[in-house]
């Protein structure tokens, strides 16, 4: 059960349980759809964005543990961050999940490093990242949803 | 922990010796494959027919004159008339060698849809089908201009039957409906609805994949126009399917796909079309595939359906009865008639993570919409976990699995 608890940790059960910035906002700029077809995950993440930065952040729908705990902790870091930033916390969490980057910097990534165990089931890669897609998309002015299968 | 009324006579410890994979370990763990639905394990003597083919008999069929070409034949076309004893067919002319189930459907949505949908013409689903008999009558419809309806379901998962004889109308051409259903398990009164059909002269097709291998099939009996099954499905490989269909009709229907070994003749004037089966094979067949098919067949038979059927049940009522003791589960399919399908919810615990942990303690169930997305929809859930059962499974599987499961609400509590 090593790597079960490493995937399950304390900080995701938690939001899974109660997700963090889980509503619609006042004052979106964008809103993107974020959807895995064949499991059924679906979330709807609006964004502020202004003057390069992201004002604020809220997202709504269901999903697994997984899914929702990596759209909440997404939503707690990039809230109020630039879009540089943002985006390269993207591709520092996209090299985590795919387990292409095994030295976590625990101290950097505080909370987000929960979700790094996700990189032993390849199965569940596509649950952790389904935000973060959704996130790079609004991040590009995408204005598609996204679907990770 | 075994329950009383277990069928002493059912040899399953000798059984699943002729499973080699389920003496495998996964994730450190001895394997309970309870994933059945989706595709079923091997037994030893189709590995072998298919190895024996490769090493012994394999050549292209028909029309070579060398021996190998005369063998592989020969065994490919014992298996046509294997599975027209398994199904009860008057002919073997009337088994259609197909990729699968869904290859199956479309050939049927392709050739009869051509000839006898037309405009304003409707065909009738239910809400519990696979994708695969919604999608090809889709396109359909789309394409000739034609209605597709719906039956709806109560809540154990049942069709409602009256709703089904308020939707025929004058225009009905064409009911294709789930003989058991992937993702509830309800098996349906076909027999019936093909009666009140006939009645009113619609054809009706059949989905057999879930009920193949777990009901004594009569595709005479039940009078069906088409029956379709998949062979994996039924303890034989993949890329294997079949397609029944009454003679009569079949003589009339256009072929599918075009190409070799389904013509009598071509110039480059005009194309003969072969007989029966053969001007709906085109190409070169799944050879393998269909002597594996055959060879579970020879394994189903030689067991008796009946008694394997009984010992499934009890293994899902056992399982059923177990699971309602585990916390804030909900069975979604509850219906009184159902194959070994234990489809399920457990309060505010997703699926995929439900099925990630039992995964870690070597059961393999599947989670998600089971390609069923209007039956998720009809009992408004994203998805369920699904165990699904096998007569090479046990009641101690069982148990393991039920521990597992409280495993599963101890980590989310």
């Amino acid at each position: 059960m090593n790597n079960l608890s490493e995937l399950y940790q304390e900080v995701i059960l938690d939001h899974n349980k109660s997700p963090r910035n889980f509503k619609k906002i006042q004052n979106a700029t964008q809103t993107i759809d974020g959807f895995n077809p064949l499991c059924g995950d679906h979330y709807t993440i609006h964004f502020e964005i202004r003057d390069g930065k992201i004002i604020d952040i809220g997202f709504e729908g269901s999903g697994c543990a997984i899914s929702k705990a990596s759209a909440s902790l997404m939503t707690i870091a990039v809230k109020g961050q630039s879009i540089e930033t943002a985006k390269s916390l993207f591709q520092k969490m996209h090299e985590i999940f795919i387990g292409k980057n095994k030295n976590i910097d625990f101290d950097e990534l505080g909370s987000l490093a929960s979700l790094s165990g996700v990189s032993e089931f390849p199965a569940r890669v596509k649950c952790a990242s389904l935000p973060w897609h959704t996130l790079n998309n609004a991040l590009i002015g995408k204005k598609e949803n996204i679907t990770t299968e | 922990m075994i329950e009383e009324n277990i069928n002493t006579k059912f040899d399953v410890i000798k059984i699943r010796e002729d499973f080699p994979i389920l003496r495998t370990a996964v994730r450190g763990k001895q394997l309970v494959y309870f994933d059945n639905a989706a595709t079923t394990q091997k037994p030893q003597q189709v590995i072998d027919a298919i190895s024996k083919f490769y090493h012994f008999q394999n050549a292209n069929i028909h029309r070579g004159v060398h021996e190998l070409s005369e063998i592989a034949t020969f065994e490919y076309e014992k298996s046509r008339g294997k599975v027209k004893l398994f199904i009860n067919a008057k002919s073997s002319h009337e088994i259609i060698f197909t990729h699968g189930a869904t290859e199956a459907i479309n050939l049927v949505a392709s050739s009869f849809g051509d000839l006898f949908i037309k405009e304003n013409d409707e065909i009738i689903i239910s809400t519990m089908e696979h994708h695969s008999n919604i999608v090809p009558w889709q396109i359909l419809c789309q394409k000739k201009n034609a209605k597709l309806k719906i039956i709806p379901i109560n809540d154990d998962g049942e069709i409602i039957f009256e709703e089904f004889e308020k939707l025929i109308s004058e225009k009905t051409k064409l009911i294709s409906i789930v003989h058991a259903s992937n993702s509830l398990g309800t098996i349906n009164p076909i027999e019936k609805i093909i009666e009140i059909a006939h009645q009113k002269g619609i054809f009706v097709l059949i989905d057999g994949s879930q009920s193949s291998a777990h009901l004594k099939i009569d595709v005479q009996k039940y009078d069906c126009d088409f029956f379709v099954f998949s062979g994996h499905k039924l303890y034989a490989p993949t890329g294997i399917g079949v397609l029944y269909g009454k003679e009569s009709i079949l003589e009339k229907l256009p072929p599918y796909q075009t190409g070799g070994d389904m013509i009598s003749s071509v110039t480059f004037e005009k194309t003969t079309f072969n007989s029966l089966p053969f001007k709906f094979e085109a190409g070169t067949p799944n050879i393998e595939g269909a002597i594996g098919l055959g060879s579970a067949i020879d394994y189903l038979q030689l067991k008796n359906i009946n008694e394997i059927a009984s010992y499934e049940n009890e293994i899902l009522n056992y399982a059923t009865e177990k699971i309602l003791n585990v916390d804030g589960i909900k069975i979604i399919g509850t219906a009184k008639n159902k194959t070994a399908i234990l489809s399920f919810d457990l309060k505010n615990i997703h699926p995929h993570d439900v099925a990630t942990i039992l995964d870690k303690e070597g059961i393999a169930t599947r989670s998600g919409h089971h390609c069923t997305q209007p039956v998720m929809q009809r009992f408004g859930i994203p998805a369920t976990t699904r165990a699904s059962f096998s007569f090479y499974n046990t009641f101690e599987e069982v148990d393991i699995f039920i521990n597992a499961l409280k495993k599963v609400i101890e980590i989310f509590r």
